[in-house]
């Protein structure tokens, strides 16, 4: 009953010193809030990213083709070697006649017959190589170029190597910012905090004359600061919420061009992650700046 | 009730041993090896020049400063190896009024004396019968709404009383309570002191005033320089040409 009323009132009271320091608590939302709006933006864009180069991924391939006169045996034994690279997620045999097939099914259509049962392809048989980790092109380009039997190998795309460098650059800028914003949004909030105590010096006092115990004395600090991180982080949500409504919705109805390229993750899948990622991170900026203050300026 | 315990070894309330307090190395001690007795249920006046050490005795019983030296037992307390973890129940034994009322101006009479159980956990519905009861104690049970400042001098040090014995501690320490008063306003908070002290409370009042002091006939212990020059059952106020 004691600790439920302690916690009680520490509560009340952390709620209570928003309010008695209006400036410094607006000022502090205003920092967290900018921190959680950056960081659910770049969230949502590296997590679309990501997404996108997955789905390119996907359809990059590297082949390879064969010297002539190869034995059909050499061929299935880089079939298998290949396979159990780890890079690798799946390899298809493409015989030439099959490759003939696509192709002119693809690209030539109705002058297809023209070219009667010749296939100017023969010799062409290939393996398509599907990648994991597009990352990891180069290596297993020299590894298939070194090997015994092989003609040629066609990279097929650099498209993915680019996107994958994109990524991981827009992760690293993005992290640098929210890093430095999370610092910020530390350091005001333990000024506010520290701000609170200053003022409240004399009631303090008081309280620990009166024998309030330490977390009486202390714990309405941090309930404010995690409070303020809370709602710092709450309000910028639920602006990204909607401005990511809106924006994809409205690509996806002007830019009709850009869809085959672009594919956006719903809303609802970008904050089935951020809405608790965000949440915590102000929650951790409330609690981290406050209990520095509460130790560095509230000895009891 | 928790006042005037029986203890298994028959030990004053409040017990000083050769306690000596040093604020510095090198200058004169403010306190110079005292030794002193008060029990359960007395009245005692400290009194004495300014800075022969009155003040820094009941910072050293609330355990605000630590003695250099020499043994402090409260309640059965050794207050000098007091642990930080137990000093807010200790605290709890003892009420305080200042010279300067010490409320919080942002809050009303009420919230005042509620504030000294909302700190320590009581339950609301605790506090709601408590409050009323004590703040007609002190003679101010119309005026709960007001806020301190629109208050006399002396209405905020029994607002300030009322605080301070809201807990019911068994001791209740005042230092110089009607220093900022008129006799007439000093009159009633020693009056309610005394009233205080009737109902079971052992009261240490550190004070200048003469005239009150002679008139109460209680026990008066008097410092001069950080020793204790005289020590009077029931007593005056000592000239300074003592
Ligand atoms: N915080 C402090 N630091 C250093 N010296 C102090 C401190 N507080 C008090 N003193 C010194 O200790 C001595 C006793 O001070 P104290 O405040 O106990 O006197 P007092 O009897 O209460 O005086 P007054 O009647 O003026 O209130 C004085 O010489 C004072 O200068
Ligand atoms: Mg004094």
């Amino acid at each position: 009953m004691r600790i439920i009323n302690s916690f009680f009132y520490s509560f009340g009271q952390g709620i209570k010193n928003i309010f008695r320091n209006k400036l410094f608590s607006l000022a502090t939302l205003a920092t967290i809030g900018s921190c959680v709006f950056l960081f659910g933006l770049f969230y949502s864009v590296v997590l679309n990213f990501q997404y996108i180069v997955r789905e390119a991924q996907q359809s990059v391939a590297v082949t390879v083709f064969f010297e002539e006169g190869i034995a059909d045996g050499r061929i299935a034994e880089i079939g298998e070697d290949i396979k159990k690279r780890g890079e690798v997620s799946r390899v298809e045999f493409v015989s030439a006649e099959e490759a003939w097939e696509t192709f002119r099914a693809e690209n030539l259509g109705e002058y297809a017959d023209s070219f009667g049962d010749d296939n100017p392809l023969e010799g062409d048989d290939n393996y398509e190589i599907y990648l994991n980790d597009v990352s990891m092109q180069d290596e297993l380009v020299s590894y298939l170029e070194a090997q015994q039997g092989v003609r040629q190998v066609r990279k097929s795309a650099i498209v993915a190597n680019m996107l994958s460098s994109v990524n991981s650059l827009v992760g690293y800028v993005a992290m640098g910012i929210i890093g430095i914003l999370f610092l910020v949004s530390i350091f005001l909030i333990s000024n506010t905090v520290a701000a609170g105590i200053a003022v409240r010096r004399e009631e303090i006092g008081i309280m620990k004359l009166i024998g309030a115990t330490d977390f009486v004395v202390r714990a309405p600090f941090v309930f404010e600061g995690i409070f303020l991180g809370f709602l710092g982080a709450a309000v910028p949500l639920v602006v990204v919420y909607f401005i990511y409504s809106r924006i994809t919705a409205y690509v996806i109805e002007h830019f009709s061009l850009l869809n085959s390229l672009l594919k956006f993750l719903p809303v609802n899948e970008i904050f089935y992650t951020l809405l608790p990622v965000a949440l915590i991170m102000g929650v951790g900026i409330g609690f981290l700046g406050s209990f520095m203050s509460v130790h560095r300026y509230l000895k009891v | 009730m928790k006042k005037g315990r029986i203890q298994s070894e028959p030990r004053a309330l409040i017990s000083l041993e050769e306690v000596s307090m040093n604020y510095s190395r090198d200058g004169s001690p403010a306190l110079d090896r005292i030794s002193l007795e008060v029990e359960a249920g007395e009245f005692v006046f400290i009194v004495g020049d300014s800075g022969s050490g009155k003040s820094t005795l009941i910072k050293l019983l609330l355990h605000e400063l630590r003695p250099t030296g020499g043994t402090i037992i409260v309640n059965n307390v050794n207050v000098g190896k007091l642990r930080h973890s137990k000093l807010p129940k200790y605290r709890r034994n003892i009420g305080v009024v200042f010279q300067d009322f010490r409320l919080l101006k942002d809050r009303n009479v009420y919230e005042n004396v509620a504030f000294a159980q909302r700190v320590i956990s009581v339950p609301s519905r605790k506090i709601r019968k408590n409050v009323p009861s004590v703040l007609s104690l002190v003679g101010l049970a119309e005026k709960y709404k007001q806020n301190p400042r629109h208050l006399s001098g002396g209405e905020q040090q029994r607002v300030a009383l009322a605080r301070a014995i809201i807990n019911d501690p068994p001791i209740l320490l005042a230092d110089e309570p009607t220093g900022n008063l008129d006799p007439k306003n000093s009159w009633e908070i020693m009056k309610l002191l005394e009233e205080i002290n009737e109902d079971g409370t052992t009261v240490v009042v550190v004070t200048h005033n003469r005239e009150i002091v002679n008139a109460m006939q209680k026990r008066v212990i008097t410092m001069k320089k950080g020793v204790i020059v005289s020590d009077q059952a029931r007593g005056g106020y000592i000239d300074e040409d003592y």
